[in-house]
């Protein structure tokens, strides 16, 4: 894997980046990376311009929900370029699944290294302007989660977004990264109950596969603001496979209506902080 | 302190050492472990079998074993293993407080894979069953280093998403040596409680496909029944509480099928006996 060139500064490549939202969980599955991908599509459908930073080192999921599997990342003299999969350039994306030589090549690396390959993604990637740089975490509590917190906090970072599905031993891993929100003082903007309930198409019976609630009760719980229960769509997932669009394709689904629901107070948060910040 | 890589020992008292991994989160690591175990034990009532909970980010184990509480030390102060269903069983989870995180870099998560690996009475064992976290990181290498793993079992969703994770997962357990016996593809299918319509909610046959091109087999196929969530939930494992639902004669098919491709178990002291 090639160094990345010094830039001058890392400030210097986060200027342009007004909002930052983490995607955590604490539990694996939850659909972290799916909800990133659709809430940023979200957002630019809104107008906005939009970055995704996939720090999941082990698990990269984002370049093939976009269909951007095999895409090589360029430098230039302030660090890399992140990957565009549209001519407007208003998505911008980077992850190591970049950076891999082949697909299958897995990431073995202990904590110091994944620790360093963090700090150059946030520090040494050209992001230029962006109106919001989502970030999507592995599971956990760990290393890459501690350090994307230690090297975002200087950028005043919006908060994070949980996502996690309604069953108990979901909530009981979501609730301790509540916690490790609460001692890193990183502010939270919501839960999110994703793969809550499936409607059968053929009888249109609705099975709580996965429980139902759960995620409410955790926000209710901890005080945090639920951002709603999303559905578990079988069209998502096959859109997630074909590195289709799923907001954009199938924008009255049910899921994608969530979704949105969850951009929307992502936006308004994010001007009550411009606000704030200009008064 | 000796330089270089930690030695491989085998765990006092366990004859193999099976672990049940992904790369993936959330494919339902924990849940096939924890069934499996169970499975392993009710087709052959005379073997002995252990739980090991690796994730000591999230562990599942004490919630889906019914268990907990601090582990007793026995004279030699070594913590002596939680029993349930026949099972005995450790985990992280049964150390700290369940509503604490573990904000730890990887040096502290590696002390306590160690501790849970050697400061335990397992006794003696013919199979542990070890639930690994989610990736590719500390936890496995840690874990390969230190002790004969005598075969992986790779559990993956039909996503091709969880797919890609998957295929990672079995590719680092070639690179330290160590036989992957095959794929496990849960929750397959999903079938309607009301009407029996069958919907691949998470896709279709995708594990088939990566299987074939990894030259590996799918040893197992689980479907996506609710009972399976509802009984981890509660600490009932299906297998235990519903012995003769499919689910549970899913989980009995792929336990014949792991014991079946474990290497045959080589006594490294013959003259002492069984």
């Amino acid at each position: 894997m090639a160094l990345s060139p010094k830039a001058d500064s890392a400030a210097d490549n986060m200027s342009g980046v007004q909002h930052v939202v983490l995607i955590l969980s604490g539990k694996g599955g939850v659909g972290k990376s799916t909800v990133a991908a659709q809430l940023a599509l979200a957002l630019r459908q809104a107008g906005k311009k939009v970055g995704i930073l996939d720090v999941d080192l082990c698990g990269p999921s984002i370049p093939r929900m976009f269909d951007v599997e095999g895409h090589d990342v360029h430098q230039c003299p302030g660090g890399w370029v992140p990957v565009y999969p549209d001519q407007d350039q208003r998505l911008a994306l980077m992850s190591i699944g970049f950076l891999l030589q082949a697909r299958d090549d897995a990431v073995v690396w202990r904590g110091p290294k994944k620790n360093a390959m963090i700090k150059q993604f946030i520090g040494d990637v050209v992001w230029g302007e962006l109106d919001y740089l989502i970030i999507d975490t592995p599971p956990g509590t760990s290393d890459e989660h501690i350090s994307v917190v230690e090297n975002v906090r200087q950028y005043s970072p919006d908060g994070a977004v949980l996502v996690t599905t309604p069953q108990g031993v979901a909530v009981g891993d979501v609730r301790r990264e509540l916690t490790f929100c609460r001692k890193t003082k990183l502010p939270v903007l919501g839960v999110i109950e994703n793969m809550s309930g499936f409607v059968c198409p053929h009888c249109t019976e609705c099975t709580n596969v996965f429980s139902k609630g759960g995620g409410e009760a955790l926000a209710n719980q901890f005080n945090v603001p639920f951002l709603g229960c999303v559905p578990l769509d079988p069209q998502l997932t096959r859109s997630l496979e074909e590195g289709q669009r799923f907001v954009d394709a199938f924008p009255t689904s049910t899921a994608a209506q969530a979704i949105g629901r969850v951009a929307q107070t992502i936006l308004q948060r994010g001007e009550q902080q411009e606000n704030m910040d200009t008064s | 302190m000796e330089r270089g890589l930690p030695k491989k020992l085998p765990i006092a008292g366990v004859k193999q050492v099976i672990v049940v991994a992904s790369g993936k989160g959330g494919v339902g690591k924990s849940t096939t472990a924890v069934n499996l175990a169970l499975a392993i034990a009710a087709n052959d009532k005379g073997k002995s079998v252990g739980l090991l909970d690796a994730d000591v980010y999230g562990p599942s184990i004490p919630r889906m074993m019914n268990l907990a509480g601090e582990p007793e030390l026995n004279k030699q102060n070594l913590m002596k293993p939680l029993v349930n269903f026949g099972i005995s069983c450790m985990s992280m989870g049964f150390l700290v407080d369940e509503k604490s995180p573990l904000v730890w870099r990887g040096l502290m998560v590696m002390s306590a894979v160690q501790k849970l690996l050697r400061q335990v009475s397992w006794g003696p064992l013919d199979y542990l069953v070890v639930d690994m976290p989610p990736g590719t990181g500390d936890t496995q290498l840690s874990m390969s280093q230190n002790i004969p793993i005598d075969g992986a079992v790779i559990v993956s969703t039909p996503q091709d998403i969880a797919l890609l994770d998957a295929r990672k997962g079995a590719e680092m357990f070639r690179k330290v040596n160590v036989p992957v016996l095959g794929l496990v593809q849960n929750m397959s299918v999903f079938q309607c409680p009301k009407c029996g319509h069958q919907t691949h909610i998470f896709g279709q046959d995708g594990a088939k496909k990566v299987a074939e091109d990894m030259e590996l087999q799918v040893i197992g196929d689980i479907p996506l029944h609710i009972s399976i969530r509802e009984t981890s939930d509660s600490g009932q494992p299906v297998t235990v509480s519903q012995p003769d639902s499919p689910q549970a004669q899913a989980y009995r098919a792929l336990a014949k099928e792991v014991v079946a491709r474990l290497p045959s178990y080589e006594d490294p002291l013959p003259e002492r006996g069984q």
